[in-house]
């Protein structure tokens, strides 16, 4: 039986970034906020204590910090002839749980998409025609790169991101990436000092007529205070940061930026380890109710809300749409429906340099430390003839170097026994390994639904996912990985081997968490499931915040532009939304 | 009666599970969560034959050397009998739900047995095969390159194991539990004397490098540690 809970302005899903930044604002605004998260509270001094953090096998490997697949699973096959099974331990991608979401485990890589990247396919059309974005189901995002700036630089300077401005209103800053769009100031803190690999990768790279210029970083460079007095550390380049949560509160994530400043507010509350179900609509189903969740001896809760946001990673976000009803499942055969469509990933490659006689100290790091060159990323490049569009970054950010799973060896190394040791010996700290993290762009048969056999603890549908490298994508990081052997032979390193990309995603092996698109934002409801405002088409009371509002994914981290568009949410929420709650800000 | 029980709700009863934060950031003195350190030598989930053979394989993957001691001198067995006795073991933070399915190179391990079930599975077919091949004379009594043969086999997937055991699955986790015993913080039992890190030169959980970032090219000067510390924080005898 449902135990009935006093009603409140907002309820919010998940307390991660977007969570967060939502329930600061709108508990500014004075309404009542409730945010309901599945894992347990998280903070600095308890869960990232500097006695225990510093453990590779306990966080790297054994993941305690993260999403456990007994709590929720995904199933997935490559495509719709296969049957999809669970992936019982996660491995390709790693969601995260708790307070903090993944804003606690990710590396602090703090990306702007280009405007180019927000209109991808009119831009792609009216530059190549249409036949070049044949087969993808790519689309634009109903927004721009000028809309976003003020947003994205809300976002950079609540975190205290340490970079180069590459342009500053037009104006070319020599150092910065002289790619980016416009943009109206500097980060708010200067670059990271460099470490040798991504110096002499920037020796290279720029000898060879390329542009590299420091990553921006949420790992900060300086002590730093940012707009809601939260004070925050100077990075220690410790090298463990993807993975971990920061003991030195040096990594912007929600704790250190966000949370102390809200839980100031009487008017907001988090209840955690407490599992949202299900979105309860009313009759009609066009308006949202509020939630039910289940706490962690499975008593059930009804919290009844005006306004619901769901603020969980993006996956669960659309796996709770289609599990309360909220927009139609898309169907790939019909392709009808929106909520599942176009999910989309990264596609990555990497390159490693052997060499004899360096010192390279990977464990002196921090996980957005290093060089980037964008000269191969997006539509930088002229894609005439190359048979392809999207691009990648290539990048040199050494983030660890931890030595269970970081240990590069050259191809034809044996796995163990004493040559493996030698090879071990004489390589983990001889080596330069530099990726390239490339677009994922959308087509009709990637995407996501519910599973037809496997089921959670509560019974419920598993999410499925439906997904595989398309051809374009394989072609175009084939290109990039050309380009990064051409860096690896103008290094002079004697031996390097570059690992690319392929068909047949590999579900078990580590990729990248950046998974997107699912409840995609868009101008026309037959194809997203959310406004440019990420608010629900089919319900106006629900808003759905995350990088599952990507129509597809760029050559960039994810986690800025998810900043970025919380924010833009917010105001919206704020300014238009309040005004006639429960009404759609854009007519169906 | 249900009617009554989801009305008595409505009085906001203090929720007994889960927890409620508002108003403040909670904090409380030494709730750090420190993971217990596990004793030198302690065995509590091989049997001493399993441990001996588990030995004689580790060892080889790792064996004494100018570089190192064996994998088992630096307590690789010890880390995975501990791991193997805790959560990882019995796979509890897995899906473990039905069915189970056969599933492709792309689908990840599908099996239903745990940790634990794979390795009480995998040595009894292992030393099933040795005992087959050379009856009475145990694996850690082959010659390191006999050793040797077999571990590649298994690892190429050329020897048929009994019970239907996937000697290349198996062979490949106890590859990775060595490997993690050899670099995980001593405190799991493994990495003895920090021997896997001094053989890397990873210098463990120093947490600050802000001096030495800027010194390109030069070798790191200082000695590991753990997160239980290091030689030199610990008073020899007790």
């Amino acid at each position: 039986m449902t135990n009935i809970l006093p009603r409140k302005d907002v309820v919010i899903v998940g307390l991660g970034w977007t969570g967060s930044i939502l329930a600061h604002e709108l508990a500014q605004e004075g309404l009542d906020v409730v945010a309901i998260e599945r894992g347990p509270w998280r903070d600095t001094a308890t869960s990232f204590n500097i006695g225990v953090m510093p453990d590779e096998l306990r966080f790297a490997v054994r993941r305690d910090l993260f999403l456990q697949p007994r709590t929720e699973a995904i199933t997935m096959r490559n495509n719709v002839d296969q049957v999809a099974l669970p992936m019982r331990d996660y491995g390709s991608f790693l969601p995260g749980n708790g307070v903090g979401g993944a804003g606690v485990h990710w590396n602090g890589q703090t990306w702007r998409f280009w405007d180019s990247d927000f209109r991808t396919r009119s831009h792609l059309v009216e530059r190549y025609g249409a036949q070049a974005i044949e087969g993808l189901t790519v689309q634009d995002w109903g927004v721009t790169g000028a809309e976003l700036e003020e947003y994205y630089d809300r976002f950079e300077y609540l975190c205290g991101i340490s970079g180069k401005a590459g342009n500053i209103n037009g104006t070319i800053q020599p150092g910065g990436n002289p790619f980016e769009d416009p943009r109206s100031r500097d980060y708010p803190l200067p670059p990271m000092q460099m470490t040798y690999g991504p110096s002499l990768f920037a020796e290279i790279t720029s000898g060879m007529g390329l542009h590299p210029f420091p990553c921006p970083s949420a790992n900060l460079s300086q002590n730093y205070v940012n707009p809601l007095g939260v004070a925050m550390s100077q990075c220690s380049y410790c090298g463990f940061c993807e993975r971990f949560g920061c003991a030195n509160y040096a990594k912007a994530s929600p704790q250190t930026t966000v949370l102390p400043a809200l839980m100031r507010f009487s008017n907001f509350e988090a209840r955690t380890l407490c599992e949202v179900l299900e979105v309860n609509l009313a009759p009609g189903g066009e308006t949202a109710r509020g939630v039910t969740y289940v706490d962690s001896s499975n008593e059930e809760y009804f919290q009844p809300a005006d306004l619901v946001l769901l603020c969980a990673y993006g996956l669960f976000n659309v796996r709770l749409m289609m599990l309360s009803g909220i927009g139609e499942i898309y169907d790939p055969q019909t392709q009808t429906g929106t909520v599942g469509r176009n999910y989309c990933y990264q596609t990555n490659a990497s390159a490693k340099l052997f060499f004899d006689d360096k010192t390279f100290n990977p464990f002196i790091a921090a996980g957005a430390l290093g060089q980037t060159c964008d000269d191969y990323n997006g539509d930088a490049f002229d894609h005439s003839g190359l048979g392809f569009v999207g691009g990648s970054g290539i990048n040199c950010l050494p983030t660890n170097g931890r030595p269970i799973e970081t240990r590069y060896l050259p191809h034809h190394t044996p796995r163990w026994g004493s040559e493996w040791k030698k090879a071990t010996a004489k390589y983990y700290s001889n080596t330069l390994h530099f990726t390239s993290q490339g677009s994922s762009y959308a087509a009709r048969g990637n995407y996501l639904d519910l599973d037809p056999t496997y089921k959670d603890r509560h019974g419920r549908p598993l999410l499925r996912m439906t997904f595989d490298f398309t051809d374009n994508d394989v072609r175009m990081s084939d290109w990039v990985s050309d380009r990064m052997e051409d860096i690896a032979k103008a290094s002079g390193a004697p031996k390097y081997s570059i690992s690319r990309v392929a068909k047949g995603w590999n579900s078990a092996v580590y990729q990248s968490t950046h998974n997107v698109g699912g409840a995609i934002m868009g101008a026309d409801p037959a194809t997203s499931a959310v406004n440019p405002w990420l608010q629900s088409w089919d319900v106006p009371n629900v808003f759905v915040i995350g990088a599952s509002a990507f129509p597809q994914n760029t050559g960039k981290n994810p986690t800025g532009t998810v900043g970025a568009l919380a924010f833009r949410t917010a105001r919206a929420i704020r300014e238009q939304y309040l005004r006639n709650p429960g009404a759609a800000l854009v007519p169906r | 009666m249900l009617g009554s029980a989801s009305f008595a709700a409505l009085s906001l009863k203090p929720q007994a599970h889960g927890a409620t934060v508002s108003g403040a950031l909670p904090w409380k003195a030494f709730s750090a969560d420190p993971p217990e350190p596990v004793p030198e030598g302690q065995r509590l989930f091989f049997t001493e034959a399993e441990a001996e053979l588990l030995s004689a394989i580790a060892d080889r993957i790792v064996p004494a050397d100018e570089l190192s001691v064996s994998a088992s001198e630096a307590g690789c067995v010890t880390f995975i009998d501990a791991q193997l006795m805790g959560s990882y073991g019995s796979a509890s933070r897995l899906y473990m739900n039905g069915p189970f399915e056969k599933g492709l190179a792309t689908q990840g391990y599908q099996g239903s047995q745990t940790p634990a079930e794979r390795y009480r599975a995998g040595l009894a077919a292992i030393a099933a095969h040795v005992e087959a091949q050379t009856p009475g004379k145990a694996f850690a009594a082959w010659s390191a390159d006999e050793q040797d043969a077999l571990l590649k086999e298994l690892e190429a997937d050329k020897v048929t194991l009994p019970d239907g055991v996937d000697g290349q699955a198996f062979f490949e986790l106890m590859l990775k539990n060595v490997m993690e015993g050899f670099f995980a913080d001593p405190v799991y039992g493994g990495n003895r004397d920090m021997a896997g890190w001094k053989m890397v030169g990873f210098p463990g959980a120093r947490y600050d490098y802000r001096p030495f970032v800027g010194q390109h090219n030069q070798p790191y000067p200082f000695d590991p540690m753990s997160i239980m510390g290091n030689a030199d924080w610990v008073r020899k005898g007790g």
